[in-house]
């Protein structure tokens, strides 16, 4: 039996290659010239058809961004990014126009098939009750589609992408974006700011609780692309929605970067849950390639009694760096953060929350689990804080991590910072390394060796695994697994 | 049939020599039980039959029909029918014990070529072979092992026996930690599964779980070997005497 200790060889034949969503789909696209200064705001801008609002508030954000640096504080190595080197808009040539689900090129909707996303407004099927998800489908820089969007209407639903969302609700954009995450919040934020090409809009009215799934489906396609997706999700007074967001991309032995904003909304008694099933393609077995996603996702909970929850699974990209995190200002509101990240290969991910208590009585949970296989840098880092005023609050936070090997690393960087006495702060961390004897145990029982670290794995993280909607739970068990294929025998 | 010849093992990362020469056969219909003093190899015996790491078999061959099972990892052993009671059973949080019958049972299943069982027959056949176990649904709900009793733990083991089917069940000390009452409805379970087709070796330390499984053999394990081969009145002896004059100690 090739036990855990003695895959240190096996682990060098690594294939992380396995990545399934790596094909490319062939579509003749439309690009900005390549390289970034003020005239690719404005070509962005253009291309939009955006109003001078906009514009103003995307130079703004450039100005911002030309005078800040990239940070360096995360665990994370690679090469400089040449920012002049990258494209920063690209769409699909035939979806400059209307968009209804019939014009959208054959091509695209036989990509997302291929990746079994739903596209079609398919009605409950015969004899199974499927939930109703709409889908919002994001390719390269462009929205392509956006499904139930009449449905979701009668509900009062807003659901579409953000460039429609500037042009259609103006006032609502304007008040909102950028209240969570300022234009120059950090280095990636202000780049996003002011290239952002698309992403989804919703906005729940008050009272309502919206009647379906939203989820959005990141696609990277095109060669030495960017992506900068902005979403901005409002539950108004009493209002919730649940929505997930979905992400891959073609192997490539160039890496890709992915700088997108989340800003979330939370009024008084609203509640917004917000899934990620991240799988952005990796890198290669010699860590050649892969995604570089450096994310800014935050939730605001500036209603009463308000509740904003992140669950994420992140098993793609080379590079991760990401903090959703949650600003607690109202009095009783609540932040949840539940996550796995499975490394292999060699993954960086760094990757956390923050929680920040500024209402009194406000209370937050963090579970974090962290798995790392083959070379693989695996880094919770968290900071949970409590404002002078803020009393009665209270924070829970448990981070495990599981190592697979002994050539990989797990790490857990919590930050605490209580500025007032009431505050209590509950913390637990272990780290341990899957064993030889709970492998050999179910490997008597038939199952090969990668069945049983997948085993064991979806064993680790079923606390995080039951927050996610329930028709994501199999298929994530699954990604999980096929993440995990070559971290031993 | 299952055959050990001449089998030596040492531990893998020291230089001690555990097992010095173990000859033994099986035959299909039979129940055989080893008896020996307490380290003197039964568990390692059993371990190096399923084939657990960190032990090196430096001389002699298992053969199971005919085939030796030294080169195959553990997962192909048990597609050929090898199982193994452990002494003491591994706890795996988070894996509902339903979860993981049913994906060891399946990937047994399809390792032997065999569809996968659907949902609704599994459950069927898992409520009909956990009830003459003692175990309800509700305890396969709870994590594989995890805060079970030692009598939950051996019940658990016998289970994963009835539901695989395997053709050479190896019983680690099943009797261990069991009041009379699991002790019974462990033996019934394990008397149900005696079959023309089926071979059993039963690891024990003491007699009284052979009043229950009545082998047709027992053996002494002490000092590495087989010290002594006799039907089931071997048991009554040694309890009498102990294992003293195998071991050249007092018992
Ligand atoms: N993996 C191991 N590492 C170290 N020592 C071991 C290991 N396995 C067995 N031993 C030693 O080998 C001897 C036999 O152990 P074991 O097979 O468990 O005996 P039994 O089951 O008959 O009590 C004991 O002295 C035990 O300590
Ligand atoms: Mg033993």
């Amino acid at each position: 039996m090739a036990a855990v200790k003695e895959t240190i060889d096996q682990v060098k034949t690594i294939d992380v290659d396995q990545y399934k969503y790596g094909f490319e789909t062939n579509i003749e696209s439309v690009k900005a010239p390549k390289g970034l200064d003020e005239s690719t705001v404005r070509y962005i801008s253009a291309k939009k058809g955006e109003p001078e609002w906009m514009l103003n508030w995307r130079l703004e954000a450039f100005a911002r961004w030309k005078a800040m640096t990239e940070p360096t504080w995360a665990k994370v190595h690679y090469p400089k990014i040449d920012f002049q080197d990258l494209y920063y808009y690209a769409a699909p040539k035939s979806t400059e126009g209307p968009k209804s689900l019939d014009e959208v090129d054959p091509e695209l909707l036989r990509m997302y098939e291929k990746l079994g996303v739903p596209l079609k407004e398919r009605e409950i099927l015969a004899g199974v009750q499927s939930t109703k998800v709409a889908v919002d489908a994001v390719f390269d820089s462009v929205s392509v589609v956006t499904t139930f969007k009449e449905e979701l209407k009668k509900a009062g639903v807003i659901f579409c992408s953000i460039s429609e969302a500037i042009r259609e609700y103006p006032e609502l954009v304007k008040k909102y974006l950028g209240s969570v995450v300022p234009q120059s919040d950090n280095f990636y934020a202000a780049l996003n700011s002011a290239v952002f090409s698309d992403g989804s809009f919703v906005y729940v009215p008050e009272g309502v609780r919206c009647p379906m799934e939203l989820s959005t489906y990141f696609r990277i396609n095109e060669k030495q692309t960017g992506q900068f997706e902005r979403t901005l999700i409002i539950a108004d007074r009493g209002a919730h929605v649940s929505y997930l967001e979905g992400c891959t991309a073609p192997t490539r032995d160039e890496n890709q970067l992915h700088a997108a904003v989340v800003e979330l909304v939370a009024l008084d008694d609203a509640e917004i849950k917000y899934s990620t099933v991240q799988n952005w393609y990796p890198g290669d077995k010699d860590g050649k390639g892969g995604i570089y996603n450096f994310v800014t996702k935050r939730g605001d909970c500036r209603g009463h009694n308000s509740k904003i929850s992140w669950t994420q699974v992140e098993t793609g990209s080379a590079i991760t760096w990401k903090y959703p995190s949650c600003i607690l200002r109202g009095d009783y509101s609540r932040g949840e953060f539940y996550s796995i990240a499975v490394s292999n290969g060699y993954q960086q991910v760094d990757s956390g929350t923050k929680m920040i208590h500024l209402g009194k009585n406000s209370s937050s949970r963090i579970i974090s689990k962290g798995i790392a296989a083959g070379h693989s840098q695996n880094t919770y880092r968290g900071l949970v804080s409590a404002h002078r005023k803020a009393t009665g609050v209270r924070n829970f936070t448990n981070c495990d991590s599981l190592l697979i090997g002994d050539k990989c690393g797990a790490h857990t960087v919590p930050y605490i910072e209580a500025k007032n006495s009431s505050a209590h702060f509950e913390h637990e961390a272990t780290t341990s390394k899957i064993s030889d004897d709970m492998l050999f145990y179910c490997m008597q029982r038939g199952l090969s060796e990668e069945e049983a670290v997948a085993l064991v794995v979806n064993g680790f993280v079923r606390d995080v695994l039951q927050h996610l909607p329930m028709e994501f739970m199999a298929e994530t068990q699954k990604l999980i697994g096929i993440s995990l294929e070559g971290s031993v025998g | 049939m299952l055959e050990i010849k001449n089998l030596h093992v040492k531990l893998a990362d020291e230089d001690r020599v555990i097992l010095k020469g173990v000859d033994l056969v099986v035959p299909k219909g039979e129940v055989h039980a080893i008896m020996g003093p307490n380290g003197s190899g039964k568990s390692t015996l059993s371990y190096v039959i399923a084939g657990r790491d960190g032990y090196e078999v430096t001389e002699g061959d298992i053969l199971w029909n005919g085939e030796s099972v030294l080169g195959m990892e553990p997962d192909e052993r048990a597609a050929k029918g090898v199982f193994l009671a452990f002494q003491y059973p591994m706890e795996i949080p988070g894996v509902a014990g339903l979860t993981f019958l049913r994906t060891a049972l399946n990937a047994l299943r399809k390792k032997r070529g065999e569809d996968e069982m659907n949902t609704a027959a599994f459950m069927k056949l898992v409520k009909e072979k956990g009830a003459k176990l003692n175990i309800d649904v509700e305890m396969l709900k709870r994590p594989v092992n995890v805060g079970f009793s030692g009598g939950e733990k051996k019940r658990s083991e016998i289970l994963q026996m009835a539901m695989l089917e395997p053709t050479l069940c190896v019983l680690d000390e099943t009797d261990s930690g069991l009041d009379i009452d699991a002790l019974r409805v462990v033996s019934e379970g394990v008397n149900a599964l005696r079959s023309k087709d089926r071979a059993f070796l039963v690891i024990t330390h003491y007699q009284r779980l052979l009043n229950h499984i009545v082998p047709d053999k027992v053996h002494v394990l002490a000092n590495g070997r087989i010290q002594k081969t006799g039907g089931k009145e071997l048991a009554l002896e040694l309890e009498k005497l102990g294992y003293a004059g195998f071991t050249g100690k007092a018992a």
